[in-house]
């Protein structure tokens, strides 16, 4: 392994940014975000921004179900972060629909089943450390290359070079 | 020393690039640090605008539908050449290229090229945020333009040449005075921090001009704005402070000199609230223009 490649994964460890995306969250997995970036827990420490674009993000974080109206939008934000990527999802919802599983609008199963999903923050909603905790793991799996994303485009997995 | 040997090692050595680059860094990691100080956080660690700029370089790069591809790559590089170009030009101390007659304007004309590639990069990538930013940035350059062009040509008037090393070089005056003035109420809105961060307002129009830039361009976009950094606190120490005779306290000297506007510009971005582009134009054009037509004036009389 070159320096130079050695150098651009150590850097993937050291500055995910973050881009926050509501698929039908209730709005408590967000409000335990944002004090992430407050000086209590102050997510700088560890090179994380927060972007508004999915262009400029590495990591995606999903709060909320997904709901009929949102899955098209949660997976057209999915395809424009640029590659390695890696999805954190918050909460309860994503993975069961929690306390909303079967009404009519939320869609069955889990977000795994649409994107996937390489970190999974239980909670209801989930205290900032724990969400921290996951970005970090993200980030390290984007250190190592073992998101999902990675392994897709990897060359033993048929697609080009990550 | 052959001419080109010179030129080549002022543009990638010093003080350009390979110089410029990790103090481009290191002015960015002093203006989150800080920020970060003044708001009761941490902060970021010391390498960070490195891992970030490594990071960047890693990623697979994403053109949008219907965006010519060569100006999507070819306005950041654009950016790069002319901070870079406008770098090698600055009478730091130690730069190796012969002193030009006209090298002032030349460095005026090097310093609007990176303004209108942002300008032109938020028309290009066809986002509706991209635009309005890039509408934001032509309006707000004309606006700081004035205070900065009339105190630079005023210190030239009063040198009687447009060669940078005599202006260095130029006696004292109260006309120095009024140029600093002026030059420090450009220095917020070119660097685009908080009174008149207005092309980059993050909280109204997502992002700035890059919206839609991504991986290596964007990186590039993030080193230009670096270097851009360095070059404007450069030139404020290269106009407004003596040149003392040892080359290397000097060079120390200018860095320290621009350290520390930078600080003032960070303290002044972090106290104050984003104003409109109506009353950010309004402030440069009346009391902007009233040091503007003072700091002509002197330079007339004296």
């Amino acid at each position: 392994m070159s320096i130079i490649s050695r150098l651009i994964s150590v850097s993937r460890r050291k500055s995910p940014w973050v881009c926050r995306l509501n698929a039908g969250s209730c709005n408590g997995c967000d409000i335990e975000v944002t004090p992430c970036f407050s000086p209590r827990y102050d997510a700088e420490q560890i090179g994380v921004e927060l972007h508004g674009t999915p262009k400029h993000a590495d990591v995606l974080l999903i709060s909320g179900t997904l709901t009929a109206r949102s899955r098209q939008a949660v997976m057209d934000i999915y395809n424009q972060i640029p590659s390695p990527k890696a999805v954190v999802a918050l909460g309860s919802c994503p993975a069961s629909g929690n306390v909303f599983a079967g009404s009519p609008v939320v869609l069955e199963g889990s977000l795994d089943d649409y994107i996937p999903v390489d970190v999974w923050v239980p909670g209801c909603p989930p205290r900032p450390q724990l969400i921290l905790d996951g970005i970090a793991k993200a980030a390290r799996m984007l250190e190592e290359g073992a998101t999902k994303d990675q392994h897709a485009q990897s060359p033993a997995a048929g697609g080009g070079a990550s | 020393m052959s001419d080109f040997w010179r030129y080549a090692s002022a543009i990638l050595v010093w003080p350009g690039i390979l110089c410029a680059a990790p103090l481009g860094w290191f002015a960015l990691w002093f203006v989150r640090k800080l920020t970060a100080r003044l708001q009761g956080r941490k902060g970021p660690p010391f390498m960070q605008p490195f891992w970030d700029f490594m990071k960047l370089l890693g990623k697979r790069t994403v053109i949008p539908t219907g965006v010519s591809a060569g100006a999507f790559h070819a306005l950041p590089l654009i950016a790069l050449a002319s901070v870079t170009a406008a770098l090698a030009i600055v009478p730091m101390p130690g730069n190796p290229v012969p002193s030009l007659p006209g090298d002032l304007v030349l460095l005026l004309y090097l310093l609007e090229v990176p303004v209108l590639c942002e300008v032109l990069a938020g028309y290009v990538t066809r986002s509706v945020y991209g635009q309005i930013s890039a509408m934001r940035e032509a309006i707000l350059s004309l606006g700081y333009n004035l205070p900065f062009l009339a105190s630079v040509i005023a210190l030239a008037q009063s040198a009687g040449s447009f060669n940078l090393q005599t202006l260095q070089n130029a006696p004292y005056g109260p006309i120095h005075g009024l140029a600093a003035i002026g030059f420090l109420m450009a220095l917020p809105a070119r660097l685009k921090t908080n009174p008149f961060s207005i092309p980059n307002a993050e909280h109204e129009i997502v992002a700035d001009a890059h919206i839609e830039y991504n991986a290596a361009p964007l990186a590039l976009f993030k080193l230009s704005h670096a270097l851009e950094v360095v070059l404007l606190c450069e030139l404020f120490a290269v106009l407004f402070v003596p040149r003392l005779p040892w080359s290397l306290p000097a060079a120390l000297l200018y860095l320290m000199v621009g350290l520390g506007v930078l600080a003032l510009v960070t303290l002044l971005a972090n106290s104050t609230a984003r104003v409109r582009l109506a009353q950010a134009f309004r402030f440069y054009w009346l009391w902007g223009g009233i040091v503007s037509g003072a700091a002509i004036l002197a330079a007339v009389i004296w």
